[in-house]
């Protein structure tokens, strides 16, 4: 008997709804004397004319109760669509999913936090919210609030807390949950190293303790680690299904198809959260005269910009590289400071003659008081960097993750004397 | 449509969302239970003076401020109610995108959350009612199943209005015009007498009138229009129905539109 089972299962959105200014009451009413069954239809789901596009195309698979499985894929897959499906809080448009079981899910961390009240009340509420009966809340309060060490301000507004502090509350509620099917979407990606390492290791315990888990995420270290199996899902439809080593390889090695350059034009769609989102990413050769692509010898400029909602905010921009094996090459980072509300852009230039020829993947993270992540969006962009010419007569690849020009000075200290 | 055993099953998030808007509700505000009774209190004030005194409106002898003081009492609340809940919805969008549970619980908390304020309110009135030498009466055995009818009108107007704005974001603003209007066909500030007596059936259509003057009638020792208030309570129901299962229909999409 499986533990989640979907069948076929397709979720189509209308688009034009986002982009058409939002319909008044008034122009209905105007309309409805025109053509009153076309806007009745429109509540009831039937928009036809529209733009429409397909989240999800025909998806099927069985979970078994107990596995851990990742769903890994772009931006755009359709992931979170997937996930809000079987949380129930979307319906399919066609196909059908059964979960059997008690199920939770973490979709956002801090769902239904109301500002005004304490950490305290706020527990409760959320707890409430994410399914757990107020009984259930009291027997586990002293764990919870241990386990997000904001003791001494459990009765303070919420309002008032640290956004690490805030994000370690959200979770400790939603790490005790004990459902047996637990729906988790990249909340992992939150909070500082040490909170993520218990975050982990919560997820760990529930694996354990063989409950289902669907883990949504773009740390494929992650998913490797925690996950048995993964789910790799593709502009709506599954592009493999298998070991979860397997598949993170086999989607790193397919996403490289060089993306060197992404815009997101709508900030209400773009990656993101209510406070940073991602518009664009750009990869290219730093200064003019560069032909032919990117080689090791090209000085790279690599430009993101982002719409900014935290104008109170220090923020700055953390950039991981990663090769085709899922090799960590480095992490830098802007200095970080405050900017004003709206359109920023950060240039990070890297220096030619450092990264050996390989295709890469690039992880970026806003991070605000250089410790708590705003956004991580792994797999944000990619490029490749191709050999050049080589004098001499040595056709063999260069070894080691990079390659820098380095100074050497060689003379010949004591001659041989004859 | 209306999924009773759903709802059961989620009554204590109901009870939770109830809690969290009346601690808020009492957070904010520094005179915090007082401006439940002062609201109304004002309005009594103000509408006295213009209407009792200067436009001198009859009251079927009664003094004209606890006149209006009985029928502000279940206007306002009806009115608030309505308005928190046609809003509800969208003021709650992040829980609808996030969470799942029975969409209904959040109109349905939003009118709960009021009841609160009318029973404050009804205990003012009930203290106030001897210093102008009106006894308590059995009349007021009356008043819970007014307020059931009442509670009826607003949860069906309310999830009507509720639906309605998530898909047309200006419906807020007409709901709070359309409720003005209504105070005004309603006999608050006014009696029902004051209208002749072949245009009374209208008011039947209005099914806060009978209500209303039901709730006047409890509290002053006035007789009861049973007829009209029967009329009332059914139509009270039907609005209730009708609204229910609307939103029952366009609950699916609320996830995808909010």
């Amino acid at each position: 008997m499986p533990a989640i089972r979907v069948q076929n299962l397709s979720k189509e959105y209308v688009i034009g709804g986002r982009q058409r200014p939002q319909e008044t009451f008034r122009e209905m009413l105007a309309d409805a004397f025109l053509s009153p069954y076309r806007r009745y239809r429109r509540l009831r789901g039937d928009a036809s004319g529209e733009e429409r596009f397909f989240a999800l195309k025909d998806v099927s698979f069985d979970i078994a109760p107990g596995e851990v499985v990742g769903i890994i894929g772009r931006n755009g897959a359709g992931k979170s669509t997937l996930l809000k499906v079987l949380s129930g809080i979307t319906e399919p448009t066609a196909g059908r999913v059964e979960l059997t079981g008690r199920t939770s899910s973490l979709l956002e961390v801090g769902t239904g936090f109301h500002q005004d009240l304490t950490g305290r009340e706020n527990i409760f509420l959320n707890g409430a919210l994410l399914g757990m009966s107020q009984s259930e809340i009291r027997e586990k309060f002293d764990e919870i609030v241990a386990f997000s060490e904001v003791e001494k301000f459990l009765d303070t507004p919420v309002k008032h807390y640290s956004s690490g502090m805030y994000v370690r509350l959200a979770f400790a509620v939603a790490a005790h949950l004990e459902p047996e099917i637990l729906i988790v979407d990249e909340v992992l990606a939150v909070g500082d190293a040490k909170f993520q390492q218990k975050c982990l290791g919560k997820m760990e315990d529930a694996a354990r303790s063989g409950r289902t888990v669907l883990l949504v995420s773009h740390n494929m270290t992650a998913v490797q680690s925690l996950c048995g199996r993964a789910i790799w899902l593709d502009s709506g439809s599954i592009a493999m299904d298998g070991d979860a080593r397997a598949v993170a390889t086999a989607y790193l090695e397919g996403n490289a198809k060089i993306a060197l350059e992404q815009i997101w034009e709508d900030p209400d769609t773009a990656p993101g959260n209510d406070r940073i989102r991602i518009h664009r990413v750009s990869i290219g050769p730093d200064g003019e005269g560069s032909t032919g692509g990117l080689s090791v010898a090209t000085p790279l400029r690599l430009a993101f910009e982002f719409w900014n909602r935290a104008p109170a905010a220090q923020l700055n921009l953390s950039m991981v590289l990663y090769d085709i094996q899922n090799v960590c090459i480095f992490n830098s980072f802007s200095e970080p400071r405050s900017y004003p509300e709206g359109l920023v852009r950060g240039i990070c230039h890297i220096p030619g003659n450092l990264l050996n020829d390989s295709k890469y993947r690039v992880r970026l993270l806003i991070v605000e008081d250089t410790s708590v992540p705003l956004i991580d969006l792994d797999s944000l962009a990619y490029f490749e960097i191709r050999e050049t010419e080589r004098p001499g007569k040595w056709y063999g690849k260069w070894v080691g993750v990079i390659r820098p020009r380095l100074e050497w000075e060689t003379e010949c200290v004591r001659p041989t004397v004859k | 449509m209306l999924d009773l055993g759903e709802l059961w099953r989620y009554r204590e998030l109901l009870g939770v969302l109830v809690r969290r808007d009346i601690q808020v509700r009492y957070k904010q505000t520094i005179l915090g239970v007082a401006w439940v009774i002062l609201r109304p209190l004002a309005s009594m004030a103000i509408f006295t003076l213009i209407f009792g005194m200067l436009v001198r409106v009859p009251s079927d002898g009664y003094p004209y401020a606890l006149f209006v003081f009985s029928a502000l009492l279940p206007w306002t609340y009806f009115s608030s109610a309505v308005l928190l809940s046609g809003n509800s919805l969208v003021s709650s969008s992040g829980l609808i995108g996030k969470v799942s549970f029975p969409r209904l619980i959040i109109p349905v908390a939003a009118v709960a959350g009021g009841l609160v304020d009318l029973c404050i309110s009804v205990v003012v009135l009930l203290a106030v009612l001897p210093i102008f030498g009106i006894g308590w009466t059995m009349n007021l055995l009356a008043v819970p199943f007014l307020v059931l009818g009442i509670v009826m009108a607003a949860l069906g107007v309310g999830t009507l209005f509720s639906a309605l704005t998530v898909a047309y974001r200006d419906f807020g603003h007409l709901a709070g015009f359309a409720l003005q209007i209504w105070m005004y066909v309603t006999p608050v500030v006014y009696p029902a007498s004051l209208i002749p007596e072949r245009w009374r059936f209208l008011l039947l259509a209005n099914p806060m009138a009978a209500l209303v003057e039901g709730f006047r009638a409890a509290f002053l020792g006035k007789p009861f229009d049973f007829a009209a208030i029967a009329v009332s309570l059914a139509l009270s129901a039907a609005v209730f129905a009708a609204g229910v299962a609307y939103f029952g229909k366009v609950e699916r999409r609320f996830a995808d539109i909010i």
